[in-house]
C-alpha cells in the first residue's frame, strides 16, 4: 500500500487556523506576463484547486469540511488522479470562505452535508486537476519546444515520449501557472482510475494518534481567554436578568456578558475558571410561552396530524387510495414514532472569535464555512472584506454542525464583541450540548394498506405527522413549495435522489406538519431514519399479513427499481435468506433509495430472555454509482450503523416543561464496541451518470432489518423508537 | 503543586479540586486529551496514571500530585510511535478522530496488564464512546497490536 502523505499539523495550521496573518492567496505578483496567484508559502498556483511547490510536492485545495467521514482524501484522491501527481507529496491546503468570496467564490460550495462532500464536487474537483495536468504538459512543451500531444505525465513527471527527456512538475510550476487555463478539459473513464476509486489511506490520520490534531476546542492564541455560556434552557425563552458581581471576585473571572436575548457567558482566564463561575451565577429566565410544553403533549399533536384532512403530497403515483382500499380483501394497519434525538458529537460545539472594530476572525469546527462565514458578517457587524472563519477538523459533525444559524458561531461572535481585541474561546459544557441541539424531528406515521385475495398489496396510504426541519432552518423553500417540506419524504418521495422504491398500484405518502418549538436540524440521514423504519416495518408486516416471505413480497413491487432489486438481492444472498438461520439466530432486511445510492441491509439477531438483544452480523450493500476509497467507504456504513443502532436502542430526547431533560451520555446512551457487530460491506457501484452519497445513506437500513428480526425473534412488534421504552437491551 | 507529566515536571498554581484534564489542557497546554462529557462516562480524557487508564475528567488534581501521568502526547518513546499508536496508523483506525487519544491511552493500558486480550477481554476493558463509530477498525488493530508485541 501506498505511505501515508504528509498532512502535517504545520500544514493544517499554517493554511487552515493561519494565526492572526490569513493566507496569501489572491496576492498577484507584477508585472511580466500574465499574473500568478500564489498559495501561502508562495508556491505558484496552476488552478484553484493546485498548486506546486518547487520541490514537486502538490498542494491540493479542498474546502468541504473534514469531520471523519472520509471527504478530504476523497476529495483530493479525485484531483491528484486527474492531475496524475505523486500521491506520496500530496499536502492539503484549505483556503477560507474570505479568499473565497473575494476571488468570486472560486471554490464553490463549502457545505459539506446531506453526502454531498464528493458526489457535488466531484465534476468540477476532477477538472480542476485535470487542468492542471494539461498547463503542466504544456509548459514543458513549450519548453522543449515540442508538441504537447507527445508529452504524457505521472506521478509528477513529464516525459517527451519521442525524445526520453523527463522534467517534473515542481520546475515547469512557474511557467504553467501564467497559462490560460484550458476551456474543454476532458476527463478520465472512471475504469482507467489508479488513485481515485482504490482503498487508500487517509490523509489525516497522523495527528489523530499522537494528540497533535487541532481541533477547534484546542485552539490557542495569544492573549485568549475562555467562555462558558448557558443559553435559556427553555426554548424561546430569554435572560431577565443576573447579577455580574455575585462572581465577579470568583478565581480568573474576567466578565460576565449577556448573549443575545437569551444566553449569559462567564469569560475567565481558563474554562474550567469560566465553567465553574458559570454554575454560582444565578440567571433569572422569562421562560416564555413554553414552560408547559412536554412529550406526552407532542405526541398528542403529532396523533392528530395523522387523521387530520390537510396533509402536503409528496407521492400519489397514480390511483385512487381510499376506494382501493375500502374494496381491498384485506386491510392492514399501524402506527410508528421517532423521537427527537440529539447529535451528541464528541467533541462540544465551540468557536475562538477575535473581534475588532476593524476585523473579526472566527477559528472553529464547522460543516459549513461559507454559512459560517455569514453569521459572522452579521453578528460582527462588518462588511466581507474585514471578516473570516478558519475551519479546524471536527471532532464530528453528524449535520449539527451544519444546521444554520448556527447558533454556536453566533453565540462566539457577541461574546467576543463584549472583550475588543481580546480573542475568546467559547466552549459548550456536554450538557449545554445536550440542552442547546439542533434535534432529529419527532414523527409519526400510520400506514394503512390494502391487499387483494391473492396477497397483492394494492393499495399503500403512508401519513407521516410531525416536525418539519425546512420550515424552521429554510422556511424560503417551504414557502415556495406552498407549505410544503419535500425532505420529509426522504426515501419515499415521488422522484428524485430520494425516491420510493416501490411501485403500488394506488398510492398516497403525504405529511401534516406539526411544528412545535424544540428546534430541529440535520442529523445523520436526517428523515430517512424514521421513513426507513416507517415503510421497511411496515412492508414485513404487510408480507405477513399476505403469509408471504418479506423478501418475496417487497420482490414482486420492484421490477422498475432494478439498483434497488439489486442491492436488496445482494444482502439478501449473502446472508443466505433462501435457507433456514441457525437455531437462535432470526434475521431481516431493509432497504432504500436515498442521496442518489440505492442501500440494504440484512441482520442476524438473537434475543435472550425476550429483552437482551445480540446483533451478530449485519450484511449492507451500497450502489452509489462510483466508489471513490471502498476503504473509507465500508467504514462509513459500519460506522453509520453504530450512530443508527445507537439511536435505534438508546437514544430520545424527552420534553418537560419546555426542555430537554437528558444531560449526558449517562442518560443518552451509545454503543460501545462490545455492542458492535460484524458488519460486511457489499459495494457494487454500477456507474451511471449520478454520483451517489456515502456518509448518510446505509443509517437507515440498520434499524428496520433488526427491528423486523426482532420480530421474528419473539412475536413482538416494536413501532417506536427507541427500543429502551420497551425494556428492550443491545448486549 | 508538583505534576509529572510524561517524564516532565510542571509547577501548576490550581484549586486542588480543579479535573485533571483541565489542568492537562490549559495550565498545562496539552490539548491532545480531549474533553467529552466531565462525567468519565465517554473516555475521550483518559491518560495512565501510574500505568492505569484514569477518565481524568473525573480525577480531581491533587490525587493526580506525585503520580507519574501519561498523556497521548507521551505514549512514543522519542519518534518511535508505541505499538498501538502504529496500529492504529497500520489499520487507518479514525475517523474524526476526537476520541481517539482516550481509545489508544485505552488500549495501550489494556495490552500493559494483558498483552494478547481476547474479543472478550477487549469487550470487558474497553468501553470508550466513538460516535462515529471505528470499532471495527478499533478491535482489528487492538489484535495487531498486540501480535506485535
Amino acid at each position: 500500500m501506498t505511505a501515508i502523505p504528509k498532512f502535517t499539523r504545520r500544514s493544517f495550521l499554517v493554511s487552515s487556523a493561519a494565526l492572526g496573518g490569513g493566507l496569501a492567496l489572491g496576492l498577484r505578483l507584477p508585472p511580466f506576463g500574465p499574473a500568478v496567484v500564489r498559495a501561502a508559502d508562495g508556491s505558484p498556483e496552476i488552478t484553484v484547486w493546485v498548486a506546486i511547490r518547487p520541490d514537486n510536492t502538490t498542494l491540493i485545495r479542498a474546502v468541504r469540511a473534514e469531520m471523519g467521514q472520509g471527504t478530504i482524501t476523497g476529495l483530493a484522491q479525485l484531483i491528484a488522479e486527474e492531475l496524475d501527481c505523486d500521491w506520496n507529496k500530496v499536502v492539503i491546503e484549505y483556503p477560507t470562505p474570505g479568499q473565497s468570496v473575494a476571488r468570486k467564490r472560486a471554490w464553490g460550495d463549502f457545505s459539506t452535508g446531506g453526502s454531498r462532500g464528493v458526489r457535488a464536487s466531484n465534476e468540477y474537483v476532477r477538472k480542476g486537476g485535470a487542468a492542471a495536468r494539461m498547463m503542466l504538459v504544456q509548459a514543458a512543451a513549450n519548453e522543449w519546444k515540442v508538441p504537447a500531444s507527445e508529452c504524457v505525465a505521472a506521478n509528477s513527471v513529464i516525459t517527451h515520449k519521442p525524445s526520453g527527456r523527463k522534467t517534473t512538475y515542481g520546475k515547469v510550476a512557474e511557467a504553467a501557472a501564467r497559462l490560460e487555463q484550458p476551456k474543454d478539459v476532458p476527463l478520465k473513464d472512471p475504469k482507467t482510475w489508479k488513485i481515485a476509486g482504490k482503498p487508500l489511506k487517509r490523509l489525516d490520520t497522523a495527528g489523530k494518534v499522537n494528540g497533535t490534531m487541532m481541533y477547534g476546542i484546542d485552539v490557542k492564541l495569544p492573549g485568549m481567554l475562555n467562555a462558558a455560556v448557558k443559553d435559556c434552557p427553555v426554548f424561546g425563552g430569554k435572560v431577565k436578568s443576573f447579577d455580574a458581581a455575585q462572581v465577579a471576585g470568583m478565581t480568573g473571572v474576567k466578565k460576565v456578558v449577556q448573549v443575545g436575548d437569551s444566553g449569559v457567558a462567564v469569560i475567565a482566564d481558563s474554562w474550567w475558571h469560566a465553567k465553574t463561575a458559570l454554575e454560582q451565577l444565578s440567571i433569572v429566565w422569562d421562560e416564555g410561552p413554553n414552560t408547559k410544553a412536554s412529550s406526552a403533549d407532542i405526541a398528542e399533536l403529532l396523533k392528530a396530524g395523522l387523521d387530520a384532512d390537510q396533509a402536503f403530497v409528496g407521492n400519489q403515483a397514480g390511483g385512487d387510495v381510499k376506494a382501493a382500499l375500502a374494496g381491498a380483501a384485506k386491510k392492514v394497519e399501524a402506527v410508528y414514532s421517532y423521537p427527537y434525538q440529539n447529535h451528541a458529537c464528541m467533541e462540544p460545539m465551540n468557536a475562538t472569535v477575535r473581534w475588532t472594530p476593524e476585523r473579526c476572525e472566527m477559528w472553529g469546527p464547522t460543516q459549513n464555512g461559507e454559512g459560517a462565514f455569514a453569521q459572522v458578517l452579521e453578528a460582527s457587524g462588518l462588511p466581507a472584506d474585514k471578516v473570516d472563519v478558519h475551519n479546524v477538523m471536527l471532532g464530528g459533525g453528524f449535520g449539527r454542525r451544519g444546521t444554520y444559524p448556527n447558533d454556536y458561531v453566533t453565540q462566539a461572535v457577541l461574546i467576543a464583541k463584549q472583550m475588543p481585541g481580546t480573542p475568546v474561546k467559547m466552549i459548550w459544557s456536554r450538557e449545554e450540548d445536550m440542552a442547546h441541539g439542533r434535534y432529529h424531528p419527532v414523527m409519526q406515521c400510520k400506514l394503512v394498506g390494502g391487499l387483494d385475495a391473492s396477497g397483492n398489496l394494492t393499495a399503500l396510504h403512508m401519513r407521516l405527522s410531525g416536525q418539519s426541519i425546512l420550515a424552521a432552518v429554510r422556511p424560503e423553500v417551504v414557502q415556495a413549495q406552498k407549505g410544503r417540506d419535500p425532505l420529509s419524504f426522504q426515501g419515499v418521495f415521488e422522484s428524485g435522489e430520494h425516491s420510493f422504491s416501490y411501485t403500488v398500484p394506488n398510492l398516497l405518502i403525504d405529511h401534516a406538519m406539526r411544528n412545535t418549538h424544540v428546534p430541529p436540524g440535520f442529523w445523520r440521514g436526517v428523515n430517512i431514519n424514521q421513513n426507513a423504519v416507517f415503510i421497511e416495518c411496515f412492508m414485513d408486516e404487510l408480507a405477513e399479513a399476505a403469509g408471504q416471505d418479506a423478501l418475496e413480497f417487497r420482490r414482486k413491487l420492484m421490477a422498475k427499481h432494478p439498483r434497488n432489486l439489486g442491492v436488496l438481492n445482494a444482502v439478501a444472498e449473502r446472508i443466505g435468506w433462501s435457507k433456514p438461520a441457525p437455531a437462535g439466530i432470526h434475521r431481516g432486511l431493509a432497504h432504500l433509495h436515498c442521496f442518489d445510492s440505492f442501500v440494504a441491509a440484512a441482520c442476524e439477531i438473537s434475543v435472550k430472555d425476550g429483552n437482551k438483544v445480540r446483533v451478530h452480523r449485519i450484511v449492507a450493500a451500497t450502489d452509489p454509482g462510483y466508489a471513490v476509497n471502498p476503504a473509507q467507504i465500508e467504514r462509513q456504513v459500519a460506522g453509520s450503523f453504530v450512530y443508527g443502532l445507537s439511536a435505534l436502542f438508546f437514544q430520545e430526547c424527552t420534553v418537560k416543561d419546555g426542555r430537554i431533560e437528558q444531560t449526558n451520555f449517562h442518560q443518552y446512551n451509545s454503543m460501545r464496541i462490545a455492542q458492535m457487530p460484524k458488519v460486511e460491506t457489499i459495494l457494487m457501484p454500477t456507474g451511471g451518470t449520478v454520483w451517489g452519497g456515502i456518509g448518510e445513506p446505509t443509517i437507515c437500513v440498520a434499524a428496520p432489518a433488526v427491528l423486523n428480526a426482532f420480530y421474528r425473534a419473539t412475536g413482538k412488534r416494536i413501532r417506536s423508537v427507541p427500543m429502551k421504552n420497551h425494556g428492550i437491551e443491545l448486549v | 503543586m508538583r505534576l509529572t507529566i510524561n517524564g516532565k515536571s510542571h509547577e501548576v498554581d490550581v484549586d486542588p479540586t480543579t479535573p485533571l484534564l483541565w489542568v492537562i489542557r490549559e495550565q498545562v497546554g496539552l490539548t491532545g486529551t480531549k474533553y467529552g462529557c466531565g462525567v468519565a462516562q465517554c473516555g475521550a480524557c483518559t491518560v495512565h496514571m501510574n500505568g492505569l487508564p484514569v477518565r481524568s475528567c473525573s480525577v480531581p488534581v491533587s490525587a493526580a500530585s506525585g503520580a507519574k501521568i501519561t498523556t497521548i502526547e507521551g505514549l512514543a518513546s522519542g519518534k518511535t510511535l508505541h505499538k498501538v499508536q502504529k496500529a492504529w496508523i497500520d489499520h487507518d483506525v479514525p475517523q474524526c478522530g476526537y476520541c481517539q487519544s482516550g481509545m489508544i491511552m485505552a488500549v495501550a493500558a489494556l495490552l500493559r496488564t494483558n498483552p494478547k486480550p481476547s474479543d472478550a477481554d477487549i469487550d470487558a476493558a474497553i468501553t470508550n464512546i466513538c460516535r462515529c463509530g471505528t470499532f471495527v477498525q478499533v478491535r482489528e488493530a487492538i489484535h495487531a497490536a498486540a501480535k506485535a508485541a
